[in-house]
């Protein structure tokens, strides 16, 4: 069967994409943030799965007004990066896995989660920034990302976003779902966005590190409590846009522990101020079960 | 009965809602056009007659060509679509967000360099925070 070997956690800064498509990873406003993902990128070669399941929300690119389902499952062969007013960036196509995702559609659906199944669409920064933040950019001689990529869109644009009590017994369904597969697949489930930003507003730019950094003490040690934080705290502390990190909470959900297995191993942790509007975090856990 | 908006009391926010939403819908669809580099050209060619092509209200209109984004925002519009306005002028998110706080440019940046706005005084309307209206030249958001 297929297993979830590891979650990662990271915020997906448009601006971070920028910088290392710009090639200005080694300027000093920015050593200091690549620095902080560069034993993630030497883990993700040593730990490379088979699948990632990347959770994310798209920003206004493939979901305009017209439709805005709270939750999608992309179970398309292939996704490109999208043009989001400056141009596609310059990283690869996103390689699919129609038959996990079809399978985890299906299983999620029947186990009362309402997913909307996405056969078509472009992928945006909160996608490819962790894949370059995770991966590095990859040789123009092999140009792709290391395996293929799940894509799981969840509305945090229009509010109300889905609590996080939502989110997290979501993640215990893909895991569920996951581990009903027949192939031995491993698969690694990413949250992703935050952390406190707010983009808009007299309050723009407001970070609260404190805030933050108690919130990863809490989805490493009780997601189950975390979960159960109302939207109203997010906006309120970490900025109406901070509200993505719900989306931390399906992958960590999906982890072990929460359904009675072991607890998970802390690999990484970084937490950095700023990356253009936002404060920075960083978590990579592995399941011990 | 009404629905609960437990975050009208934050200050200098405005929640994208589905009041918001439905205000806004033109105003945003608007935005999205311009995720299209021929419809970005057609506007920066005659913006008020590629306003003039949606059903927008006439103060939406001039809020967009007034490129006030906390007046845009109070009209419905929402700060990931507006921003495709910012990239259509070939601003940066960080321009963009700047822009509705009253600070230039540099002042902003600074700000975030130094670990951004304080949540200090800013989580509730009536508090000191620098994101109050009292303490904004440009009165709430």
């Amino acid at each position: 069967m297929a297993r979830i070997t590891a979650s990662v956690y990271t915020s997906h800064v448009p601006a971070i994409g920028a910088a290392i498509d710009h090639g200005k990873t080694a300027e000093p406003y920015w050593v200091p943030l690549f620095k902080g993902y560069e034993f993630s990128k030497q883990w993700m070669k040593d730990n490379r799965p088979d699948v990632i399941l990347l959770v994310y929300n798209d920003h206004a690119t493939a979901f305009s007004l017209e439709m805005i389902p709270t939750f999608a499952i992309g179970c398309a062969a292939e996704f490109r990066p999208a043009d989001e007013g400056y141009g596609a960036r310059p990283v690869p196509t996103v390689i699919g896995h129609p038959e996990l995702a079809s399978h985890i559609a299906q299983s999620v659906i029947q186990d009362d989660f309402d997913l909307t199944i996405v056969n078509k669409m472009d992928v945006d920064h909160g996608l490819t920034v962790p894949l370059s933040l995770m991966c590095g950019q990859p040789p123009a001689t092999d140009f792709r990302w290391p395996c293929p990529v799940i894509p799981f869109a969840v509305n945090v644009v229009q509010y109300p976003v889905p609590s996080g009590r939502r989110c997290f017994m979501l993640g215990q369904a893909i895991r569920r779902a996951v581990e009903s597969y027949d192939e031995p697949l491993s698969v690694q489930i990413w949250g992703t966005g935050g952390m406190s930003h707010q983009l808009q507003g007299p309050r723009a730019g407001l970070i609260n590190a404190e805030w933050d950094n108690r919130f990863l003490d809490r989805l490493i040690a009780d997601p189950e409590g975390l979960s159960k934080v109302p939207h109203i705290e997010y906006v309120r502390e970490a900025g109406s846009e901070g509200i993505e990190l719900v989306m931390w909470l399906i992958a960590r959900g999906a982890m072990a522990d929460v359904a009675g297995g072991a607890k998970p191993t802390v690999r990484h942790r970084f937490f950095h101020v700023p990356a253009s509007n936002t404060a920075v975090g960083h978590l990579i856990l592995e399941n011990n079960a | 009965m009404a629905l609960s908006k437990p975050y009208l009391d934050v200050p200098g926010t405005t929640i994208f809602d589905a009041d918001q939403s439905r205000k806004g819908y033109h105003l945003n669809q608007f935005c999205m056009s311009l995720m299209k580099a021929e419809n970005r050209a057609r506007f920066k060619a005659d913006e008020r007659a590629y306003l003039d092509e949606w059903p927008m209200t006439e103060e939406q209109k001039l809020a967009v060509l007034a490129r006030d984004l906390n007046w845009c925002m109070r009209l419905g519009g929402n700060i990931y679509f507006l921003a495709k306005i910012g990239a259509t002028d070939g601003l940066s998110f960080q321009q963009m967000a700047g822009s509705m706080t009253g600070m230039t440019e540099a002042q902003y940046r600074d700000m975030m360099i130094k670990g951004g706005r304080s949540i200090e005084g800013n989580r509730v309307v009536g508090e000191d925070g620098d994101a109050q209206a009292h303490r904004q030249p440009q009165g709430r958001a």
